[in-house]
């Protein structure tokens, strides 16, 4: 059974076809990365599989209906790690991760005992269990976006999706965290959606790309199909060149050349 | 007992809740509410005495053989006089405090107050029509409290209709600005109903200051059953309350509904709410400093602030009643101008010495 499969889906926002007859069927342990250009739709589309917001065409998850389930149940299906999360400053990193565990919970319920060991098995699992009595305010970048991706692994779903889980990182910093998505993904069997602005990064980390462009897939297929400079030029309107080496394919931006004959100055 | 049935028990102890405050804390809140009331009792124009006082009550415990040492006059002024009066500090301590305390989680903002979505501006017009036009009591009841009790509740729906009719009830910034509106439209009214009838000014404006003065036990009474639903309800949110935390949009990837969650917080603060204004008027600050000064000493999560701040809210207000009883004896001090006074130091002192006042 695929965890995610899309059909025409499209979502409306205040008024804007933002996402426009999306489809892709992604298979348990798989990664599709969601690239396209800012505005494209990758953002709105991981949110309509969250199920937060409405979208009209057909989305299952693990076979149900996105929109016939409810919060709950999207919850312990799925796992979001938004780009830019709220961070509760005085919150411990202990009590940060527990949060994970909500949809576990009854209604108005508490964690107990084998939530806490979720948790910290979580962050174990991000080799940052020493940070769990730490506050979030005092953690750095990389700290956070682990602590970020701890609660997500506690909320144990099949699904993670990850917008853009590398942008507020410098290189080090994303390549760790997406190494610790890969070692979770071969080690849970975790499935993984995930929006990507960095190509090269998406390349080497996902098994298929997803373009998007204005709202509607412009290509998917393995990263080198999808990798093109052609491809790249026209719908990001990038001066690229591809690499292709034995890890994957690296996009490397180059300045576009200057026109001679154009007077300089 | 097989080694399943071991395995059974250790699996229900792990899915047990994990209490979210210590013994420790929940004994020491236990014991200044205690204090508090035990002081309450004791002391006024008419010093009782706190160990007559505490005899007193034990009396009153079967099997104990401890024989009251107050005369009936002395009995009369504890029972008929003080008790009402500090059940009714109690009361409205903790429901302001713990109303407070839950606006702050459920708008993610420290500035929060159980007014903060009208609910004051409708229960000062509700308590300004009863006394600038006289009603009386026509059915036999003081119909001030009626009124402000509905006035802040109106005040409120209005607030939540109109944010919603806009946001969705998506944004708490709609929300808020919504009750902005509402509050500054109904004390633009009541300022005008106070201008027309100049001769009850200070009247309205005693009221305002508000005061615990009773009219014996049918006070609490009629407040007590709006105080346990109101509680009884935050309470039970509480650890919904640290998921707020994290903003609508996350709370709902972790699966809670949140406009629902957000309504049933804000109707069971506001009933809270307008049950303590209409027997007390408008206490100022006490749901904004209770709350921050308990995440000062436990930390931010409600599973301890809004329990905690039940009981150091209640004990706050008998104490701080103590001092407008005593201070000017045998005058009184209003009890909103007491808990500013007091309030206000320290939480200068609070900004001062914390990096941030979280929610």
């Amino acid at each position: 059974m695929s965890v995610v499969r899309a059909r025409g889906v499209g979502v409306v926002l205040d008024g804007v076809r933002v996402v426009d007859g999306v489809g892709l069927e992604l298979e348990r342990g798989g990664w599709i990365a969601l690239i396209g250009p800012n505005g494209a739709g990758k953002t709105t589309f991981l949110r309509a599989v969250a199920g937060l917001v409405p979208y009209d065409g057909s989305l299952e998850l693990l076979g149900a209906e996105v929109a016939s389930l409810g919060r709950r149940d999207v919850a312990r299906r799925v796992a979001v790690v938004p780009q830019l999360p709220v961070i509760p400053p005085d919150m411990s990193v202990l009590d940060y991760v527990v949060l994970g565990r909500t949809p576990h919970l009854g209604y108005a319920g508490a964690p107990g005992r084998r939530d806490v060991d979720a948790a910290r098995a979580a962050l174990g699992a991000l080799d940052v269990l020493q940070l769990a009595g730490r506050r979030l305010g005092s953690l750095s970048g990389g700290e956070r976006q682990r602590a970020v991706l701890a609660r997500a692994v506690a909320q144990d779903g099949t699904l993670l999706l990850l917008d853009e889980p590398t942008s507020a990182l410098d290189v080090g910093a994303q390549q760790q965290v997406l190494e610790l998505v890969a070692s979770l993904r071969a080690e849970r069997g975790l499935t993984v959606l995930a929006a990507m602005h960095d190509l090269t990064l998406a390349g080497q980390y996902a098994d298929r790309l997803l373009l998007l462009d204005g709202g509607r897939e412009a290509a998917s297929g393995a990263p080198a199909e999808v990798l093109t400079e052609e491809l790249v030029a026209r719908h990001y309107g990038a001066s690229v060149r591809v690499v292709e080496g034995e890890e994957g394919v690296a996009v490397v931006p180059l300045r576009p050349r200057v026109d001679a004959e154009r007077p300089v100055g | 007992m097989t080694e399943a049935d071991v395995r059974a028990r250790l699996a229900r102890r792990a899915d047990r809740p994990l209490p979210g405050i210590s013994v420790a804390w929940a004994l020491g809140v236990a014991g200044f509410v205690l204090l508090a009331a035990l002081l309450g009792l004791a002391l006024g124009p008419v010093g009782l005495g706190t160990e007559r006082v505490a005899r007193e009550l034990l009396s009153h415990v079967p099997g104990l053989g401890v024989e009251s040492p107050l005369t009936a006059t002395e009995d009369a002024i504890l029972w008929e006089l003080r008790a009402p009066r500090v059940a009714l500090g109690l009361v409205v301590g903790a429901l302001l405090a713990s109303a407070g305390a839950a606006y702050q989680g459920v708008f993610r903002n420290p500035l929060a107050d159980p007014y903060l979505l009208g609910a004051a501006a409708g229960a000062g017009l509700g308590a300004t029509l009863v006394i600038a036009y006289d009603v009386g009591d026509p059915l036999g009841v003081d119909l001030r409290p009626v009124a402000a009790f509905a006035g802040a509740i109106l005040g409120v729906a209005a607030a939540y209709g109109l944010g919603r009719s806009v946001g969705g009830g998506r944004s708490t910034a709609t929300l808020i600005l919504a009750g902005v509106t509402v509050a500054a439209f109904l004390t633009a009214v009541q300022t005008f109903l106070q201008q027309r009838n100049t001769e009850t000014v200070q009247e309205v404006y005693a009221w305002i200051l508000g005061q615990l003065e009773t009219s014996g036990w049918s006070d609490v009474a009629i407040a007590l059953p709006y105080a346990v639903v109101s509680t009884a309800l935050l309470v039970w949110h509480r650890r919904l309350l640290d998921v707020l935390a994290v903003g609508d949009d996350e709370a709902a990837s972790l699966g809670v509904a949140v406009a629902r969650v957000r309504l049933v917080v804000v109707a069971a603060a506001t009933l809270g709410t307008a049950a303590a204004v209409a027997f007390s008027g408008l206490i100022a600050f006490v749901g904004i400093i209770v709350p921050h000064a308990i995440r000062l000493l436990v930390g931010t999560s409600y599973r301890a602030v809004l329990p905690l701040s039940l009981g150091v809210g209640a004990g706050f207000l008998v104490l701080t009643d103590l001092i407008c009883r005593t201070a000017i004896a045998p005058a009184e001090l209003p009890i909103g101008v007491v808990t500013a006074f007091l309030g206000a130091p320290f939480f200068a002192v609070v900004l001062r010495t914390t990096r941030t006042v979280g929610p």
